[in-house]
């Protein structure tokens, strides 16, 4: 039989203790800190992701404006302000003035339910440093993350004009795709939370990180975050080599600099979930979170260890962009459809039966065995079935393809050979019919115009 | 109430500096326009001709879509499930994975029609 929780019980869910009565002027300074925190990233980040890249690649980066360049983005920004303001004679105005501003309020709000520490006294006052949490905080988040994938469809459709359009249907099709997988990957920390609110999660985290227990979610979940803030290597919907600027090609002036801070603080909200969900919150690194009786962890410290475990993701994400090449488009879709979602699947019954077995009072080595073997079993087989399907697929695609003869108007204008093709000999016309010779007078005025 | 309540002031603050900062650049910019540079963008050729509303969309992503919420619904019931599992014990367990199942199956019918194919 089930018991199910009293009434009581489940009015108690409805709140989250030591939220919910701050005074307003308390809320006030929190809402601008949070402002001024993600702006003050996202200038950061920049330039931060311009001088990794360029170290990466043997160059100086920015270095010209203020001390040691750090405030490039700064200047950048109000150049941009400064900019012409272009709406196209195609778009749709109003959606089009919209779209920016809707993709980066919702940007702004992720913030307002991530811990940044513990209990501190602001001004006589004792608060947390965090703005708000609700039962379902993670899940709000998800909510908040949808509607700024609208800000970029809205921009690609109402641009007016085939890049744009193409962009945001891109992204659109990305990020909901990667959503899913991002979504997969939390249920594993509500398992052990058994809490939906950032503050319980990181207070179930005292022991033991989440991202060392559930190493597949973790892993899921940094591969999805890439894919849902569009970077590179998956930063297909503003892929230049075939869509210009994807859906922000009509966008100019202030406008751009919106979309560009909506990304970069979308980068900062991706990965300080994943610090809060996954890497332990504001709680200090193990060693010195021992020292002196967990002094570490306790007033304004925190706020170090989080922003430091951010940092070091946004690192991952300038590294992985300085090191990995783009996506095809069906790759891409393919691996998020085909392995991303999947493997969470799969991994969440895995993780749920072996807790069931623990609750059940099945021992932990023998759980261990039982559980290592199925994981290890799936693994070998996800191995060794694509390597079988796959062949097959290789072998009746190369059979049909047998030298076909190279024709270099195929496409309707001319295209020149590949190494280990033959331009076929220019059949002779004079004398020929009057059709023949106009069709070969324009084929030979096709290459030389 | 009171929880989400402080939401609004960060929504007004986000609101007001968008709004606010897209105003003060239509004021500060410069107005010199043409009508090439009012031209929507093609790489120096004509533009193609858009129809009003973006015109049509392919398939491909209307499928997406679709199993998108198939998938989205899924998740949202592991979460409460996910959160309670502990008091649920087996009979919960063995709801779920019935559950998962009957999701798995048309996505497996999907996958094998070559409904998660991009080109």
């Amino acid at each position: 039989m089930i018991a199910y929780p009293a009434l009581a019980e489940i009015r108690a869910v409805d709140q989250v203790e030591g939220f919910g009565d701050d005074p307003w002027w308390i809320i006030a300074i929190k809402c601008l800190a949070i402002f001024v925190i993600l702006v003050l990233m996202t200038l950061f980040t920049i330039v931060f992701e311009r001088k990794v890249v360029a170290k990466m690649q043997h160059r100086v980066g920015p270095n010209r404006v203020g001390p040691k360049g750090w405030l490039q983005s700064l200047a950048d920004g109000v150049k941009l302000m400064l900019k012409e303001d272009i709406i196209p004679k195609a778009a749709d105005k109003i959606v089009y003035v919209l779209a920016p501003i809707v993709a980066v309020v919702p940007a702004f709000l992720i913030f307002a339910v991530i811990p940044l520490g513990p209990e501190v006294s602001m001004f006589g006052q004792t608060t947390r440093l965090q703005l708000t949490d609700t039962p379902v905080a993670v899940l709000l988040v998800l909510a908040i993350a949808s509607v700024g994938v609208y800000g970029l469809m809205l921009a690609g459709w109402s641009s007016g004009s085939t890049y744009p359009l193409l962009g945001g249907l891109r992204s659109s099709a990305q990020v909901i795709s990667y959503e899913l997988a991002m979504g997969l990957s939390f249920v594993g920390v509500f398992l052990f939370a058994g809490t939906m609110s950032t503050s319980g999660i990181v207070e179930g985290q005292e022991r033991l990180w989440y991202g060392l227990i559930l190493v597949p979610s973790f892993v899921v979940y940094l591969i999805s975050m890439v894919g849902e803030v569009n970077r590179a290597p998956f930063d297909l919907p503003e892929a230049e080599g075939e869509l210009v600027a994807g859906w922000g090609t009509e966008y100019s002036s202030i406008k751009y600099a919106l979309f560009f801070l909506a990304e970069y603080i979308n980068m900062v909200n991706v990965s300080a979930l994943a610090t809060t969900l996954f890497l332990g919150g504001w709680r200090a690194p193990w060693p010195l979170s021992a020292i002196n009786d967990g002094m570490f962890n306790e007033g304004w410290w925190p706020l170090l260890w989080f922003f430091g475990k951010v940092i070091a993701l946004l690192f991952l994400f300038i590294w992985l962009r300085g090191t990995l090449p783009r996506l095809r488009y069906d790759q891409f879709m393919k691996f998020g459809w085909k392995v991303l979602i999947p493997v969470s699947l799969g991994w969440i019954v895995l993780v749920a039966g072996m807790r069931l077995a623990l609750n059940e009072g099945v021992q932990r080595e023998e759980l261990m065995m039982w559980g290592g073997g199925a994981l290890a079993a799936i693994l070998v087989a996800s191995f060794v079935i694509p390597l079988f399907t796959e062949r097959r697929a290789d072998v009746d695609e190369d059979e049909p393809s047998a030298e076909p003869e190279f024709d270099p108007f195929a496409g309707g204008h001319p295209v020149p050979p590949l190494p280990d093709q033959q331009v076929p000999a220019v059949p002779v016309t004079a004398g020929g019919t009057a059709d023949e010779t106009t069709e070969s007078e324009a084929r030979e005025e096709g290459p030389s115009a | 109430m009171e929880l989400y309540a402080p939401m609004i002031g960060l929504i007004v603050v986000a609101a007001v500096f968008a709004v606010g900062s897209v105003f003060a650049s239509s004021m500060l910019g410069p107005k010199r326009f043409n009508r090439v540079r009012l031209d929507s963008y093609e790489c120096g050729i004509e533009p193609t001709p858009q129809p009003v509303g973006g015109g049509r969309i392919p398939i491909k992503y209307y499928l997406t879509a679709m199993t998108f919420i198939i998938f989205d619904i899924e998740i949202i019931f592991l979460y409460p499930w996910a959160v309670r599992f502990d008091h649920l014990g087996l009979f919960g367990f063995v709801a779920m994975v019935t559950f998962l199942f009957l999701i798995t199956v048309p996505f497996i019918y999907e996958w094998r029609r070559g409904g998660l194919e991009w080109d």
